[in-house]
């Protein structure tokens, strides 16, 4: 089952009668690393949650290839603060393959040998909620992987986090990317984005600024908002 | 303070003396309580999951109507619960009134709302916490209930214990329904109300000891079952 591409058309979102994004029109083909990128507020998460289906648009429409429930099936999403489940770690990374049908010993089994590639295998049986903020963050990913989405969505993952973690971190992403997994994150980080981007979104004041390659967007940015932003200057 | 002191002796010969008495008393105390708490948190604990996740018109009354239920005056409970099993009633002609049955039915309307509400508290407040990850792997309804049920098992230990102590402790309905039959329907409470009724203080003191160490000790052997206070994030 193909579910890209995923077009978004017309797309608007408010907050009471606040507009938080929109319009938006684009269009997100099968492979990639696209980094969201723009200043607080700019909508980079309110993007990601119209994208995968989290927040409903007030205006337009998001289509994938397939119906959203379907396409959903193959989408995975790992939040700014990890969501941990009150369980060990082991039935955490299984959870996703328990809802999926499969039985208990085959997740656990599914889920352990997930767990090692992420550096879980001494955690296994650690209670999540009490796991240091990049091991939640590792499990997030392991959770979120053990499916083998088709896309994957990260709201700042590495915010919060210190620089050996965030390297071990953006390692699993490549590795995902490598196995086929298309990848949508956003980040304030400008080095980050730098190492990982293939393609960038910028955003400023809910709207789509660019939309273009890495290096592109990085060497000749089209718009003074992006320039500044990747001089470091404070953008309002 | 003689009678507490003789109260305690009272007790405790009776309970080294394995009186055959007492331990009935116990033991139907005991099997109306669990019973009635069994059958009640089977329909609670899903009632309470059912309301924190599902959305419905009319939801915020029901919760509110559920709510104002926990202080449901038993006698009223009992009085109800007489007149539906009563010859009479709609139920009559299962022969109910008057047997350990009819008690645990009034146990059950008493602390399903109290079950309920307790429990569907604590699942609000996980469901705020889990919605979007559950939304995220795009769980089922039946699968997100199921989750939350599962990972708020020890918030929801605490509403089955409340809805224990509220059981154990019962007297005004079961008196009504079960009438107090020795050697039938007679448990710790209503015992106790009898003998002071009838005088007889120490013995009722001893009795009220023993209910109140049942309390505890059932307590206890559930958070220790439970592991409440481990494995948590506190």
């Amino acid at each position: 089952m193909v579910i890209f591409p995923l077009r978004m058309h017309g797309v608007t979102a408010h907050f009471r009668k606040k507009r938080l994004v929109g319009p938006i029109d684009i269009t997100i083909e099968t492979e990639g690393f696209t980094i969201v990128m723009g200043p607080n507020g700019a909508g980079k998460t309110t993007l990601l949650r119209l994208m995968h289906g989290l927040q409903r648009c007030s205006g337009g429409g998001v289509e994938w290839a397939v119906p959203q429930a379907k396409a959903r099936e193959k989408q995975a999403y790992v939040f700014q603060s990890p969501i941990m489940m009150r369980r060990k770690v082991i039935d955490s990374i299984a959870y996703p393959l328990r809802l999926r049908g499969l039985g208990v010993s085959a997740a656990r089994a599914k889920a352990q040998e997930c767990a090692g590639r992420f550096g879980l295998e001494n955690l296994l049986d650690s209670w999540a909620p009490m796991l240091s903020g990049g091991e939640k963050q590792k499990l997030s990913l392991a959770r979120a992987l053990v499916i083998k989405p088709d896309i994957l969505f990260l709201d700042e993952p590495c915010a919060n986090l210190d620089g050996r973690s965030t390297r071990e971190i953006e390692e699993i992403l490549l590795d995902a990317q490598a196995s086929g997994t298309r990848i949508i994150m956003s980040t304030h980080d400008i080095g980050q984005a730098r190492r990982l981007a293939q393609d960038v979104i910028f955003m400023y004041d809910g709207k789509i600024h660019e939309q273009t390659t890495a290096e592109i967007f990085f060497t000749a940015p089209a718009t003074k908002e992006a320039q500044a932003f990747i001089n470091g200057d404070i953008v309002e | 303070m003689n009678s507490m002191h003789q109260g305690f002796w009272d007790a405790w010969e009776l309970i080294i003396t394995f009186d055959r008495d007492l331990y009935e008393i116990v033991f139907l105390s005991l099997k109306v309580t669990v019973s009635a708490v069994i059958l009640a948190s089977l329909i609670a604990l899903p009632l309470g999951a059912f309301l924190a996740v599902f959305r419905f018109k009319f939801r915020r009354y029901v919760i509110a109507v559920l709510n104002a239920l926990m202080g449901l005056p038993p006698v009223v409970v009992g009085l109800f619960v007489y007149m539906l099993l009563s010859r009479a009633g709609p139920l009559g002609g299962f022969g109910l009134l008057f047997s350990p049955s009819a008690m645990i039915i009034a146990q059950v309307i008493i602390i399903v709302p109290l079950i309920a509400s307790i429990s569907h508290q604590a699942i609000r407040d996980l469901w705020s916490e889990y919605h979007d990850l559950l939304i995220s792997m795009n769980a089922t309804r039946f699968q997100r209930a199921k989750a939350l049920l599962w990972d708020g098992k020890r918030a929801l230990l605490t509403a089955i214990l409340a809805g224990f102590g509220r059981a154990i402790g019962e007297v005004g309905a079961i008196m009504i329904v079960g009438g107090n039959i020795e050697h039938a329907t007679r448990v710790l409470t209503t015992a106790i109300a009898l003998e002071t009724g009838k005088g007889n203080f120490a013995f009722a003191m001893g009795l009220g000891l023993v209910l109140i160490t049942l309390a505890i000790l059932i307590n206890l052997l559930i958070h220790i079952v439970g592991k409440t206070e481990r494995a948590s994030t506190w």
